[in-house]
């Protein structure tokens, strides 16, 4: 018998190396890992943060970069006025500080170039986040699978990651960007403004040249819940739809 | 290590904090998380299957499954993903009574909670007997809605929610402890919140 490696705790430190504004309610928060951290585009983290007195908060973020950015990971956190965590980051937070991060987590709501495609991704507000990993992973792989990306917002200036996904999708790569705007007129061509529905998802699907082999939803209960129906209303069976819910 | 500029703010009182297993706060809505699409499964298509292994045991429609003795169930409920609710009031037929009125005794240590979507978990057999179970029917005295699982959602309280298996449509008994659709992705094979035994290396 050899010896058994020492028990190692879950978590680790890890520090913020830079931060960037997104949108008027979403930080990106650029984290240096302590220890190795490989992780799959999709997959989450939860973040712990202790009190002086010893009182702990931990929540569940997403990560936004692609496993072949390197070592930083990108969370990219809404602030949530009744918050406990995201107030913490947004208010407080700054270059220089540690926190206590685990992961990466879930093992559903992942995807890699080698499980193929074409792709559908919906997401609501910061639902995003997820599927922009997916998205910069696809793009840093030279993938070819075909993608199609459904971003619903209140307006504009609330799609994260808005400049990055149009010069995604103007590369023609085989990755194209749907924009919705619930409150604020379209602004591009082809864009919407209204919530998702079924006609949105049969005209995204139109632009991949095969019906999606998987479908990834993210965003809160009544985005999810709306965009997997439209999906099931649009022909896609329910058995490709995965999910991931804020829960709230 | 304390976070710089953290504080306790949100710090349940004691009497709350006792109540709350490690790494869990206090929640007062009632999220809804799920893998995949909310299946609409209408009472009438619904049914109930006891299996051990492929062998199906016993199979009941919705009315006969009504039939069975109700009872009450008033418990916390502890999400992987950091939330409790408390006291949440839930109404069903627990498992001791669906194997009585099968006419059987549990036949082996393990159980697959199986879900109309797909869904699947693992629950130790002597979890789901004792009284500690039940398929619930209703919450708050309402029927349960599609979205936390309706028409009959497993209720495994002492465990991790995601144990508490939605869109319900039957129970198998395994030889083996095999394990269902989050433990296969890396969640706990029993997820006892007070252990904090959230995901698989956990101890």
């Amino acid at each position: 018998m050899s010896d058994a490696p020492a028990a190692q705790s879950p978590w680790q430190i890890v520090t913020i190396t830079r931060i960037q504004k997104r949108t008027p309610r979403v930080t990106s928060f650029f984290l240096q890992p302590s220890r190795p951290f490989a992780y799959r585009a999709g997959q989450h983290v939860d973040v712990r943060l202790t009190a002086p007195d010893g009182y702990q908060a931990r929540r569940s973020y997403s990560i936004a970069s692609a496993p072949e950015t390197g070592e930083t990971i990108e969370l990219a956190i809404e602030k949530l006025e009744d918050g406990e965590v995201s107030p913490f980051f947004h208010e407080i937070a700054a270059v220089g500080d540690e926190f206590e991060l685990r992961g990466p987590l879930g093992g559903h709501f992942v995807w890699s170039d080698g499980d193929g495609g074409p792709l559908l991704l919906a997401g609501g507000g910061s639902g995003v986040v997820p599927l922009m990993s997916m998205v910069r992973h696809r793009a840093m792989r030279g993938s070819l699978v075909a993608a199609a990306l459904v971003v619903s917002a209140r307006v504009w200036d609330e799609v994260i990651f808005r400049d990055e996904l149009i010069d995604l999708a103007e590369r023609r790569d085989g990755f194209d960007l749907v924009l919705t705007l619930t409150r604020e007129p379209a602004r591009r061509p082809a864009d919407y403004a209204r919530r998702v529905d079924a006609a949105m998802m049969v005209q995204a699907m139109t632009r991949l040249p095969a019906p999606p082999k998987l479908a990834f939803v993210c965003g809160s209960n009544a985005f999810v819940t709306a965009a997997a129906e439209a999906l099931i209303d649009a022909g896609v069976p329910a058995a490709l739809i995965r999910t991931e819910r804020y829960g709230v | 290590m304390a976070t710089r500029g953290f504080s306790s703010g949100r710090k349940p009182p004691t009497d709350t904090g006792a109540r709350l297993p490690p790494g869990q706060y206090l929640e007062q809505g009632f999220p809804v998380l799920s893998a995949g699409p909310t299946p609409h499964v209408r009472t009438e298509d619904w049914s109930f299957t006891l299996k051990h292994g492929p062998r199906p045991i016993k199979k009941w429609n919705w009315a006969e499954f009504n039939a069975l003795p109700l009872t009450k169930m008033t418990r916390d409920i502890h999400c992987v993903t950091a939330w409790t609710k408390f006291d949440t009031a839930w109404q069903g037929v627990l498992v001791d009574d669906i194997l009585a009125d099968a006419g059987i005794e549990p036949p082996t240590a393990f159980t697959l909670a199986l879900g109309f979507d797909g869904y699947s978990t693992n629950v130790p057999t002597k979890d789901l007997t004792g009284g500690k179970a039940m398929v619930a029917l209703l919450y708050e005295g309402k029927p349960i809605t599609l979205d936390h699982g309706g028409p009959a959602r497993l209720l495994v309280p002492h465990l991790y929610f995601w144990k508490s298996a939605k869109w319900l449509n039957g129970l198998q008994f395994t030889e083996r402890d095999e394990p269902g659709f989050w433990e296969l992705r890396g969640y706990h094979i029993y997820g006892d919140p007070w252990r904090e035994q959230r995901y698989t290396n956990d101890p």
